[in-house]
């Protein structure tokens, strides 16, 4: 248990030590550092799962089960890797004139902020302060999204609190339907456990149950990134600087979509219906569809990868709607695999867009001539996340495909046909501007394209073969959520 | 059920729901901002009686803590945030013209019926008082969204935002006589860091366009033109 407080102490040392300290000149690299220990933390938390199961602090106030244990690690990973990215690239800011001194000890202690509150969501056994910490997100980052201080970033930053804010606030009343129906059977101050409330499912009233889904669909669904509701998204991820958007589309996200399946489970075991998993198949469905075809009108490479997420997400949220183990096993995997594939092409976009000197797409060109790295790294990347195999989205949307074949056959053309609409929104775009000629006077910048390889390794090696470790977890993590084994 | 049957308690209660639910048409139809922002302060301290009044009905001590908590965010810090920011930029004699009035106030209306509407199952697990006070809440919340729709000023939108959290919170004392303490906290915490970065927002806002009017913020969109 030492281990889960850790990683939540960390963050919480790194907040303030940005904070209180004047800026250095290595500000980034103590970044990179805070991280990686926070990255250990993280393993040896997970170790700990791996040798004793699910494990509950002794408040049972923390709650490790192999459904977050590998969230948790994989959160740690992209924040340690995205910070490895973060310290040349900020660096890079500052010498251009776009960022002072000020504003980089401002961004670097609401990382480290940003950090806390995505642990603590996935750590905390308590669905009143899961949302406390999701709230929390937002306010850490929602600063960080005007950083440049331009107007736009500015109309991108209050459209994103604004949103976010309201329909967070569905979230919690339906955290407190939650508790009135907890409430009613037992005690005050624990009513609000969710091992608790799992343990008592079946005795929950399903109807205020099936309203408080609806509003905490409605609420975490916004964070997600979930059509209608998906209008900050695609603002907060182009205005904001590179390695924010990095974040906020591998570990955001994610972690909403966990809040999300979180209540699901609690929903299903109170009520006979699946009206939870047709509410996010719906939703699923439509933004998977709508933001594929909102691809091909993109002028601006971060908006058109924020797209590619919320067609993402809506996939995985239409795949935990189907509910079944084989449909259950492939959104976890496809958590993972999105999540490594997007923050590396962040990554790469981001240093594409500093060769290029701006984000519009049609001034991007000839990548692969100047900088041939980047302009792989560039393709590779929409190669994978476009579904190709041998990478692990191609694995996981096939499973997905799988699924609904068997369980909603006549859904199955519509979901190929929006991954074949997506594939060409994004090729159309990508092609030119990684092949094509390349302007006059541009000139390779210095880039640091580790992390990017080591995600597209990762997906590579997870689009093989699931090491043995990760399909336990998964496995588990199904049983957890579905209740049966897909193998 | 005759309401004289009831005890002292809950007849208070369904009085401060119906005063919480007023407020909220009252904010509505306002257009000057400083009127505006005493009804919200108004709103926030009926929200401070029913906290104590609970408090001291059902001997929950932690409750106290949640109305003066109530008492400094709400009723004191920030419709003092925004009085000073409605006074710095000179907007206290502006009247916002509101489009529509008339449609708003019966859009209000019918968002009012339809929380009863939605929230109705609940009468089958327990008491006619208990939708009463969740349909106030959940309407609160609704016309707080119809508030930031119909206004066009960041300061509206602001006020429409804290009365969402208004109604959020009357319904946890009034439904579940208020959530376990951690959690309160927390989102008390949650309001304070949101109330300080909309006064920084309000500054980058002003510099940015010379205007607090949000629909002068429309330089991205969905598709690009």
């Amino acid at each position: 248990m030492i281990a889960a407080y850790l990683v939540l102490l960390i963050p919480l040392i790194g907040i303030l030590y940005f904070a209180l300290a004047g800026h250095r000149a290595d500000t980034g690299k103590i970044n990179v550092r805070f991280n990686g220990i926070c990255l250990l933390a993280t393993i040896w938390l997970a170790i700990n799962v791996l040798n004793q199961g699910t494990i509950i602090s002794s408040g049972k106030a923390f709650l490790i089960d192999p459904f977050n244990v590998y969230l948790i690690v994989l959160t740690a990973f992209v924040g340690f890797t995205t910070s490895i990215f973060s310290s040349p690239y900020m660096a890079h800011e500052k010498e251009i004139g776009k960022l002072s001194d000020g504003r980089l000890k401002l961004y670097h202690s609401m990382f480290q902020g940003f950090m806390l509150a995505m642990y603590l969501v996935l750590t905390t056994n308590n669905m009143g302060i899961m949302w406390v910490a999701m709230e929390g997100a937002t306010l850490a980052t929602v600063l960080l999204v005007s950083l440049y201080r331009t107007p736009e970033s500015i109309e991108a930053a209050w459209k994103y609190f604004i949103l976010c804010g309201v329909g967070i606030a569905q979230a919690l009343f339906g955290t407190i339907l939650l508790y009135y129906a907890a409430v009613q059977i037992g005690d005050g101050e624990n009513a609000l456990l969710w091992s608790v409330l799992y343990e008592n499912a079946d005795k929950l009233n399903p109807e205020i149950l099936e309203i408080a889904f609806v509003f905490l669909l409605i609420g975490y669904g916004t964070k997600i990134g979930l059509v209608p509701l998906h209008n900050w998204l695609p603002d907060a991820h182009s205005e904001g600087p590179t390695p924010m958007s990095a974040v906020l589309s591998g570990l955001l996200l994610n972690d909403a979509l966990y809040a999300v399946v979180r209540n699901k489970m609690l929903v299903d075991g109170a009520t006979d219906s699946n009206m939870a998993g047709f509410l996010m198949m719906g939703f699923g469905m439509l933004s998977f569809l709508v933001a594929a075809i909102l691809l091909h009108r993109q002028k601006d490479i971060k908006r058109l990868f924020s797209y590619s997420s919320i067609e993402h997400m809506g996939l995985m949220t239409f795949s935990f709607g189907i509910g079944g183990p084989l449909a259950t096993f492939a959104a976890l995997l496809h958590m993972t695999v999105h999540s490594l594939t997007k923050s590396a092409i962040f990554v790469t976009v981001g240093h594409a867009a500093q060769l290029a000197g701006t984000q519009r797409i049609d001034q991007i060109r000839g990548l692969i001539k100047t900088q041939p790295r980047i302009g792989w790294g560039l393709l590779i990347g929409t190669i994978a996340i476009a579904g190709f195999p041998p990478f692990g989205v191609f694995t996981s949307e096939f499973l997905v495909l799988l699924a609904t074949m068997h369980s909603y056959p006549w859904l199955a053309p519509l979901l190929l046909l929006g991954i074949g609409i997506a594939f060409a929104g994004l090729f159309r775009h990508i092609q030119p501007m990684v092949y094509g000629d390349k302007p006059k006077d541009q000139q390779p910048i210095t880039a640091n394209l580790w992390p990017v390889m080591i995600h597209l390794a990762l997906v590579l090696w997870l689009g093989l073969a699931i090491p043995g470790f990760l399909a336990n977890w998964f496995s588990q993590a199904t049983l957890l959520i579905s209740g049966s084994t897909p193998l | 059920m005759n309401i004289e049957q009831l005890d002292f308690y809950t007849q208070a209660i369904l009085s401060m729901a119906a005063l919480v639910g007023l407020t909220s048409f009252l904010m509505l139809g306002q257009g000057r901002l400083l009127r505006l922002i005493f009804v919200f302060a108004m709103q926030g301290f009926l929200l401070t009686l029913t906290t104590a009044l609970a408090a001291y009905s059902l001997n929950n001590h932690h409750l106290y803590i949640s109305a003066v908590l109530t008492l400094v965010l709400k009723v004191t810090f920030i419709p003092w945030m925004l009085r000073r920011e409605v006074l710095r930029m000179n907007m206290h004699r502006d009247v916002e013209a509101l489009k529509n009035n008339t449609a708003v106030m019966l859009g209000g209306a019918s968002l009012m019926v339809f929380s009863y509407y939605v929230l109705h199952p609940i009468v089958q697990s327990s008491s006619i008082v208990m939708l009463n006070a969740l349909a106030v809440s959940l309407s609160v919340m609704l016309l707080g969204m119809l508030l930031m729709i119909s206004h066009r000023q960041a300061i509206a939108h602001v006020v429409g935002f804290m009365s969402i959290e208004n109604g959020l919170f009357f319904a946890a004392i009034v439904a579940t006589n208020g959530m376990p303490m951690v959690v309160e906290l927390g989102v008390a915490f949650d309001v304070l860091v949101a109330a300080v970065l909309f006064g920084i927002f309000f500054l980058h806002i002003r510099t940015s366009i010379d205007s607090l009017d949000v629909d002068l913020l429309n330089k991205l969109h969905e598709v690009d033109k």
